[in-house]
Order: C-alpha cells, then structure tokens, then sequence
C-alpha cells in the first residue's frame, strides 16, 4: 500500500481514503472495547456507565474506591494469590517438558514424528469444555478433582503446546554445528545444552513460558470444573462476579489485567527481536 | 557424532567404507542414527508421558463414559440374568419369580441407597422411572410375598411390559443411548425412533452453532481481511505500531474483554447511552443487543478476530507486490489486479484464518454463557448443563464425543491446508 | 396445615425480642481445625457470616473456608462420591436438594435430637424445628421465599402497581422485560395458577404431560421477554441496573436492594412460594472432621443462632423458639416483621413448594422445560 500516485483518479482517492475509514473503525472495534473500561473502573458511583460528572471531567466524578475494594476484599486477594499460586507452577512444569520435547522433536530423526506432534499440540486444538469434561470425570476417578495439583497439571497440559511451538519455532534457524563445534572440542551434551543451546533459544523458551502462563492465568473453564473452592483464581472470580453480581470491581481488575498484558506484549516483542538478533537473521 | 569421521587412510582392501574404530561405517553410521532417536525420543518422553497422563487419559475417559452402562447390572444383578430368558413380544409381564429376584436386588440397593441412581439412569430411557425407583424405594422394606401383586400395589406400572422391557434393554453393560439422546432419537420397542419434535434439542443446538459460528467466521473474515492487507502493505515502521492494536486484544484476558462487551451491550450500556444522548434511539426503545445472539455474534467475533488477521497477515506478508503491479502494467485496472492476481495468493491465509476462528468457536462456552442469553449458547454450555446441573455425565460425554470429533476433522482439514507444525504465535 | 401454622408461630414471636442468652461452648475432642462450608453467596453467606461463623471462629479459633458452590452442590458432592474424596464439610442446600442427597446416600442421616441443641426453655430439637425436618439428612436453618420484585418508576406503567403473580404474565399493562428462574420449579406453577388452574389442583394437573405443556404454553406468551437467572443475585442486580422491570428471586435478595441499597424496587409477595434451606453434612467424612462439624452444627443452629441470623437478612428461622429472639435488623435498625415472608399482610396468597412431588417429577419436568427454553 504505497503513498498514493500524483496521477490517481478521484475514484482512486476516495477508495484510498475511503478503506483507510473503515481501516480505522475496525481497530477502533478492536481496542474500544478495552479502552472504554479503563476510565469506567475509576467510577465514583456502582454503575457502568460514564456518570454525568465523569462526562464533564469533575474530579468528584472519579475515584479508586474499585481498586481499594479489590485490595482489600478477602474474596479477591484469595482469588489473586491462588492464581498467583498456581499459574508458575504450572508454567514452570509446562516450560520444562515443553522445551525438552522441543529439542527432541528438532533433531532430525524423529520417528512417528508428525503423529506425537499432534498428540503434544492436541491440548490447544481440543475445545477447552471437553478437556474440562473429560479431566473433571477423570481426576474424579483418581481423586485430583477439587485439589491443588489437580488444577496445575491440567493447567501445565493446556500450557506446554505454546511452549513446544515458540521452542520449535527457535530451533527451525538454529545453527547445529555450534553444538557439533561445543561437542568437539570436548563438551559433554549437558554442557554444550546449557552454554551453546540454551543461550540461543532463551528467548524462544521465555516467550513460550509467558504464553503457558497467561495461559493458566487466564484459564476459567477447566478450573471450574476441577477447581474448589480452595483453588479459586481470579478468571473464576470474575466470571462468577459478572454471572451474578456484576460489581465494578471487576473493571477495577480488569484494567489491572490490561496493564499486565502490555507489560507482557512488550516484553515477548523484545524478546523477539533480541531472539532474531542473536540468529542472525535480518529483523523482518 | 565424532564416530562418523571417516578422513582414515588406510582403509582395508575389502573395498568396505570403514570408520576409524575398524568398524564397516555403514554399522557405525546406523548406529549412530539409532543412538540419536533414542536420545531425542527420550527427550520427548517426559511430556509424552505427561500429555498422555494428564489430558489423553481424560479424553479417552470420557469416551468411554459415552457408552458405559455397568450400573443396571450392578445395581440389579439377579433380576438382569433372570430376564435374559424373558421375552417382552409375548405381551406379557415376568413372573413371580423375576419379581422375588428384584425384590432381593431391591432391598440390597435401597440400603446402599443405588437404587436412586438405577432410576435416575432408566429415567433417561423412560420419563417416570426415577420418580417410580423413588416411591417404591420407599415401601420395598416391608413388601411381603408374592412379590408380584406387592409391586404392583406400589405402582400398576410395575405390571406394565414396557417397564420392563426398558430394564432389559438397559442390562448390557454398553450402551449407544447416550449418543441416541445426543441425537434426539431413543431406543423403543420398536427400534430406534426420533423424539417428538417439541423435545428434540441437540440436533437443533448443534445446527445453532454450527450457523452461528459460520456468522463469527464469516465475520472475522469480512473485518480481518482489509486489516490484514493493511498491515501486510504498510511501511515495516507503521505496520508495526498498528500490529500492537491487534495484539493488544489478543493477549488481554477473555474475560476482561467479555466484561468489556457486558458494559458495553447491557440496555443501560454504554452504546445505549451514547445512542440515546445523540437521540438516535428514544429513552424507552432502547436496543437489546445481549442476552441474545446478537451479544454472542459481537463478543465473539471481536475475541477471536486476531485470530484471523494473523494468519492472513503471515501469508500476505509473503505475496509479492510485483504481481499486482505487472497485473497493473499489462492494463489491469485496481479491483481486477487485487481481485484476479492478489486475493487468490492470499486464499491460503483465508483458509488457514477461518478454520483456526471456526474451531475455536464451535467450542466456546465462557463468551456464550455470559452474554448469550439462552438464544445465543452453545452445544458447550449443554455440555457444563450435563455436567454440573442435570448430572447426566453420559449424555455429556456423548455430546463432547460429537463435538470432539467434528473438531477433530476440522483439524485434519486444517493440518492439510497449513500443516501442524506450522501454527505460529504472534 | 401444620407447617402453616409454625409459620404463624414464628411470625407472632418476631414483634417482640428477648435478651440473649449465651450458651458455654463445650470443648471439641479430636477436631480437625478448618473446616470448609459451602453456601449461596451474597448476602445469604453474609448473614451466615455475621451470624455463626465469626462468633465461632472467635470462640475456638479455626480456620472457615467459604465455598459459594451450593447451586451446584449435587453435583459435585457426587463428583467428589466416586472420587471418594469429600474436600466439603458441611453444605447449605434447599430441602429438594437435601432430600435428593440423601435418597442418594450422598449425605449423612442425622439424629436431631443427638446432634442439635435443645430449645433454651429444654424443648428437644426435634419438636423446636417440627415440620421443617424434611428430610433424615436435613438440618434446616431457614424458611425463605420466592417472590416477584418490580421496579416503581417504570414509565411505560402509567402509575398502575402489579399487584398479582399474574402480571407477570401481562405484558399488555406492564410491558418490559422479567426475569424468572432457568428452572421449571415454581415457573411451572404460577404459569398453570395464572392460567386458569386451582391451587387445589395444581399439582394433580402438572403430573400430567398436558399440565407441563399448559404451563409452557403460558410461559410461551412471555417468553421473548424473559432474562433467564441463575443466581439468586442477578434479578436484585438487573433490577438495580435498570435491566428488567420485574423479577422473580429469593425475598432476602429484594429486601437488601430495597432496604440496603434504596433502590426503586417494591415486593410483590403474591403466591409467594416457601422452601426450607438448611445444612446437609456429606456422607463418609473422616472422623475429625465430622467432630468438628458436628460442634459447629451445636452452636451454628442453636435458638440464638438462628435468631441472630434474621438480623441480617429478612428469612425466617426455621426454630419455634428462635422467632421471639429476632428484632431489629443489626445495620439498619429497622424492625424486620414486615419484610419476612411469613408476615401476615404478606401471606394473603401462598403456596408451599411440594417437595415430595419435585423429587418424583423433577428429573423429566426439568428435561421438557430446558428444551422449551432452549429453542
């Protein structure tokens, strides 16, 4: 989509202007949405809808009364520290294997490759309700429903998919002499993985465990099921709060989750560019 | 690896390549080749073994959940390997001895309290056999010989063939009922027929979403694409700066964006308030745009619309602009160059964008179940209904059984079209 | 009616409090030292809160884990039944739902007079509590309704006032959009009244497959209207959001969006329909636990108790003895009589949830209603 020619018909013009319109309205449908609750969580008042005093800027009109209620509600600060108590341990779980497997899938005889492919990548494809289904009825047979661990291996299963494709993804440029070169000058395989491998897929590995843990952080549907009360995350939370009593508290929660977003979309870009960086390749 | 050297001078005259150990190379080199699938095997073998622990075996448990039907001859033994030998064409009801029999079973099961349950599971076959279960369970301590007429005190349908029929039906320890429900028909007398219309469901709720997927697919696609070729077209610098709007919402949490949508669509939300301020709409006609499937269409096709710009996105990226523009040169004008020389490059991204938005909607069940009213859910919140509401596991494990294969078979259309291990994040 | 007349009781003891009196807490012997109770949420597990928890929990010093999972009790007490592994210690359930657990062998059968306190004045419990025991397994706490809130500034009224169940069903006077219960229960039941059918008949109609299909065909008139709820928080929520005009949902629910949140919303208590609610302990809990559950039970459900639970939201208690022991609401000060369901300027119409013929009917009522609902 080049700058427009001198020579462009009015047609042209207008088509050009006229799809950056539309360009615009859909990423204002994109982002609307998430921008507009920002402003609503600093509400003075219990409703959803900018108060006349919020419309004419009044300082009276805004207020954190939200955001103390989420610090300070016990419901709420159990509901942060249990996903904070589940989603690394999970992620690390996640991390660990995924990469492992990563690496074992890269090399290059592989047998039945394509078929355990699909086996470790079928925790994404499969719709969340049936692995909810199916782990609620089969964690109930060996008793892992309503516990702890119960929640994080499941989690841990949802999150290594991300982490065996951003690994793979990684490896696909990585250069196997270095490690032929690490290994002939006498390296042994555990060494040459943690001074020659590893500090080149870091950031392969990172961005697959920022991904497992948004992953487990985000997750509502299979703790739900497998969950107790005792292993209530935020995602449950809110959901329950916005089926029943839908309090601006979750705004309050949900900007909280926006920013965490970003900080974590920024550091995967970085990640990105450091990981192209280090592969040589020319940022694209 | 260094097994594989084979710069060795003095080869023996047999004119067979061998590597510096004396041994033939082709032995060290297979060796070497075996050496290496085994390591990167076990390498993989400790998420293998965890996928197929923590998540395979679920699934696979729940398959079998969708036929398993042990509960009939549990609960009644004897009565079951009695009415083997009862013919229900005869027209008539088993005799006093069958009757002693459940009697014995009876007794034994109201003391476990099972025999809920046994009727809980007819009752899915035959309305009324768990509210029958329920009653008799109550008088069956204190029922005295013949056993026949004791019954049928308790209810005349005790005397009824059909009731029995649907016992003997039910003893075999699979069964295909589930999935009969799962597809609105029963087993009767006389075979296999469909439900009555007015009770017929999950056909009809299969079908909805289906359709309504469709919608959200055909949507992301419609507000995907002019996106996609935006981004794919722009200057790196730009281009760059947009993508974040489109990955913000990507990675911003589902529910986040599903409460965004709550406050956004409710009648006192904030698009009727704004329509209402601009006096496109009056006070009392406010718009109903959730709890319906108009709340469903949009939340949905605004989560999972990046979904569809990225793959459309990775594949644009690659078409040429040379094309379109020797298109162009050979007297093309703008809409025949895009549409006979660009659009069929990015079909691909298409294809890719809309079976990854459609299998992903199929099995929705949070976006539906909160905004969706009971127009616009899914064949998923059936699914949790079964779950954790009516408590009948294996009808929903029928459910899931048939959502889980239709999934399935996107996937391997999917996997033809893109290949499995080219799914890219980000 | 025998339960028509407890209720009276309850109702004439309300007027007038009288000091409390507390009780010495025995020591508990074995006792594991947390316990988790699972309840309705809101400010049903608010009350529960003031009332029992926080006194127990300072006389003995345990840990309290609140799980609001009740409208999915059954299902998961079954859930952790084939595990055989119970995480919960006691449930607050409705009386259908405690008869279904026990006819299941999913929860514990109990000896009232064993397990609960006597009445101060030396009554056993189980006469203290009479007809509210239901069920072997069931320990009641309260008597609830369910009844209609509106909303008092809906313009498109003109002034007029709902004033009977069946203008729930007028959309030609009071046009808007309800909500009513996403289960058949009571929905059924006012339909049928509003359509023509006698209390006396009720349910001797609804056993028939023509009854049910009368009751939806009524509901059908209304049914693009409707907003379906769940939770017994939605209908106090959308009214105060402005969402619904009307709507149908447990009468503790309305008198805090009234009382407590000032809300334009009145109560409509018309064919109001009773229910118990109470506590079920799950069956096959270990030893330690069960002995500290039954030493909560002791004190959580004591005449004091009870009475002290209807400080804080406008449902009866479920003891004879407890009903002079309720005043004044303990945050707001105003006198409770008047809101509880079993006021007598809001009996004028009742109807007691039938829960022997729920337990029989329930599983294909529900199955024939949540396909209407579906389509």
């Amino acid at each position: 989509m080049s700058a427009l020619p001198p020579y462009a018909s009015t047609a042209q013009i207008s088509w050009y202007y006229g799809f950056r319109v539309i360009c615009a309205l859909i990423f204002f449908f994109l982002i609307f949405p998430i921008i507009v609750i920002m402003p609503l969580s600093f509400n003075a008042e219990d409703f959803f809808t900018f108060t006349p005093k919020m419309l004419a800027l009044d300082p009276a009109g805004y207020s954190l009364k939200h955001y103390q209620d989420f610090f300070t509600n016990p419901d709420w600060q159990q509901a942060l520290w249990n996903s904070v108590r589940i989603a690394p341990v999970a992620t690390l779980l996640a991390t660990s294997f995924g990469t492992l497997a990563a690496i074992g899938l890269s090399q290059s005889h592989v047998p039945f490759k394509s078929a355990i492919m699909a086996i470790l990548i079928s925790p994404m494809i499969v719709p969340l309700i049936i692995s909810a289904a199916g782990m609620y009825f089969f964690y109930s047979r060996i008793g892992l429903q309503g516990t702890y661990w119960g929640v994080v291996l499941a989690h841990a299963a949802l999150g290594t998919p991300f982490v065996i494709i951003t690994v793979t993804a990684t490896l696909v440029g990585f250069d196997r002499s270095l490690t032929r070169a690490a290994a002939s000058m006498g390296a042994d395989p555990v060494r040459t993985f943690f001074k020659v491998q590893m500090p080149l897929i870091l950031p392969g590995v990172i961005s697959g465990a920022l991904f497992a843990f948004i992953t487990s952080f985000d997750e509502v549907v299979v703790v739900l099921f497998l969950g107790s009360a005792s292993q209530k995350t935020l995602p449950w939370q809110m959901f329950t709060g916005l089926r029943e009593q839908i309090s601006p508290t979750i705004l309050a929660v949900a900007t909280i989750l926006v920013v965490i977003s970003v900080v974590l979309l920024t550091v995967l870009e970085l990640l990105r560019r450091r990981s192209e960086r280090l592969r040589g390749l020319a940022p694209s | 690896m260094s097994s594989t050297s084979t710069d060795h001078m003095d080869a023996p005259s047999d004119g067979i390549m061998r590597a510096a150990d004396g041994t033939p190379l082709k032995k060290s080199l297979a060796r070497a080749l075996r050496r290496e699938k085994l390591r990167s095997f076990l390498l993989i073998l400790p998420l293998l073994a965890f996928i197929i622990l923590s998540f395979l075996m679920p699934i696979a448990d729940m398959l079998f959940r969708s036929v398993e039907n042990g509960i009939v001859k549990e609960t009644i033994p004897q009565t079951v390997a009695l009415l083997k030998t009862w013919d229900p064409t005869t027209g008539e009801a088993p005799g006093e001895e069958v009757f002693a029999a459940f009697h014995e079973d009876f007794v034994k099961a109201y003391k476990d309290k099972s025999h809920t349950r046994l009727g809980l599971r007819l009752n899915y076959d035959e309305p009324g056999m768990s509210g029958l279960f329920r009653k008799t369970g109550r008088k069956v301590a204190k029922m005295e010989p013949p056993y026949k007429d004791a019954f049928i005190k308790v209810d005349k349908d005790w005397g009824k063939v059909e009731t029995w029929a649907v016992i003997k039906r039910a003893s075999p320890v699979l069964t295909d009922g589930y999935f009969l429900s799962a597809l609105d028909a029963k087993r009767t007398s006389n075979g296999i027929e469909m439900l009555p219309e007015k009770e017929r469901i999950y056909l009809f709720l299969f079908k909805r979403t289906m359709i309504l997927s469709i919608v959200i697919t055909v949507s992301c696609l419609l507000l995907g694409y002019p996106i996609a070729y935006l981004l794919a077209n722009l200057p790196l610098r730009t281009s760059n700066m947009l993508m974040i709007l489109v990955l913000l919402p990507f990675w911003t949490s589902l529910l986040v964006r599903t409460s965004a949508w709550k406050v956004l669509l409710q009648q006192q939300g904030v698009i009727n308030d704004f329509l209402v301020w601009i006096g496109v709409i009056d006070d009392a006609n406010r718009l109903i745009m959730i709890n319906n499937q108009t709340g469903t269409i949009i939340a949905m096709t605004h989560i999972l619309l990046p979904f569809m710009i990225l793959p459309l996105f990775s594949v644009m990226k690659t078409i040429s602009p040379s094309y379109v523009r020797a298109a162009k040169s050979l007297g093309a004008n703008d809409w025949t160059a895009f549409w006979r020389v660009y659009f069929p490059q990015s079909v691909p991204g298409i294809g890719a964008g809309a079976i990854l938005v459609f299998i992903l909607s199929i099995g929705y069940y949070i976006t539906p179940e909160l905004v969706g009213g009971t127009s616009g859910i899914f064949i998923s919140n059936r699914i949790a209904y079964h779950i954790s509401t009516s408590l009948n596991w294996g009808l929903a494990a029928a459910l899931g059984t048939i959502l889980l294969a239709l999934v399935m078979l996107l996937f391997y259309v999917y996997d033809k079209i893109v290949g499995i291990d080219n799914v890219k994040l980000g | 009616m025998k339960l028509k007349l407890m209720l009276l009781a309850t109702v004439a003891g309300v007027a007038f409090a009288a000091p409390a009196v507390t009780e010495e807490l025995p020591p508990c012997d074995n006792c594991s030292d947390s316990m988790t109770i699972v309840s309705w949420g809101g400010a049903y597990s608010k009350s529960q809160l003031k009332a029992y928890h926080e006194p127990y929990q300072a006389l003995t010093g345990i840990t309290i884990v609140n799980d609001e999972s009740s409208n999915e009790a059954v299902a998961k007490l079954r859930a952790m039944n084939e595990a055989n592994n119970i995480t919960w210690d006691l449930v607050d359930v409705e009386g259908p739902d405690a008869v279904r657990l026990c006819d299941e062998g999913l929860a514990m059968p109990i000896n009232a007079d064993e397990l609960l306190a006597p009445a101060p004045d030396g009554t056993p419990a189980s006469e203290d509590f009479g007809d509210s025991l239901i069920s072997d397994c069931f320990i009641p706490q309260i008597v609830f309704s369910t009844t209609f809130g509106y909303r008092t500034d809906v313009a498109a009224w003109n002034g007029k006032v709902p004033t009977s169940v069946c203008d729930v069903f007028d959309l030609e006077n009071f046009p808007g959009k309800r909500a009513l219960e996403k289960r058949p229960k009571k929905n059924i039941e006012w339909a049928l009244l509003c359509d023509g059918v006698a209390k006396a008949d009720l349910y001797d109609v609804m056993a028939t497959d023509e009854g049910i299909d009368r009751a939806l065909a009524k509901l059908d008139t209304i049914k693009s209207d409707v907003i379906w709820w769940s939770a017994g928080a939605d209908t106090p929520q959308l009214l105060a959001d402005g969402e619904i005009v009307m709507g149908s949902t447990y009468n503790g629910r309305l008198f805090s969006v009234i009382e407590e949140q000032h809300q334009p919303v009145a109560m409509l208590w018309d064919y109001q329909v009773f229910d118990f609610d109470g506590w079920i302990i799950p069956a096959g809990l270990p030893e330690d636990r069960l002995n500290r559950v039954k030493h909560y039970l002791r004190f959580a459900t004591d005449t004091q108790r009870l009475a002290d639970q209807a400080k804080y939201i406008s449902y009866g208690p479920a003891r004879a003895s407890s009903a002079p022991l309720v005043g004044k609401h303990a945050e707001l000060g105003i006198e409770m009589a008047p809101h509880m369901p079993t006021d007598p300027a809001n009996m004028k119409n009742i109807l007691v949830n039938n829960i022997d013929w729920w337990a029989d009917y329930s599983d294909d009522v529900d199955a024939k209603f949540q396909a209407w609902l579906a389509k």
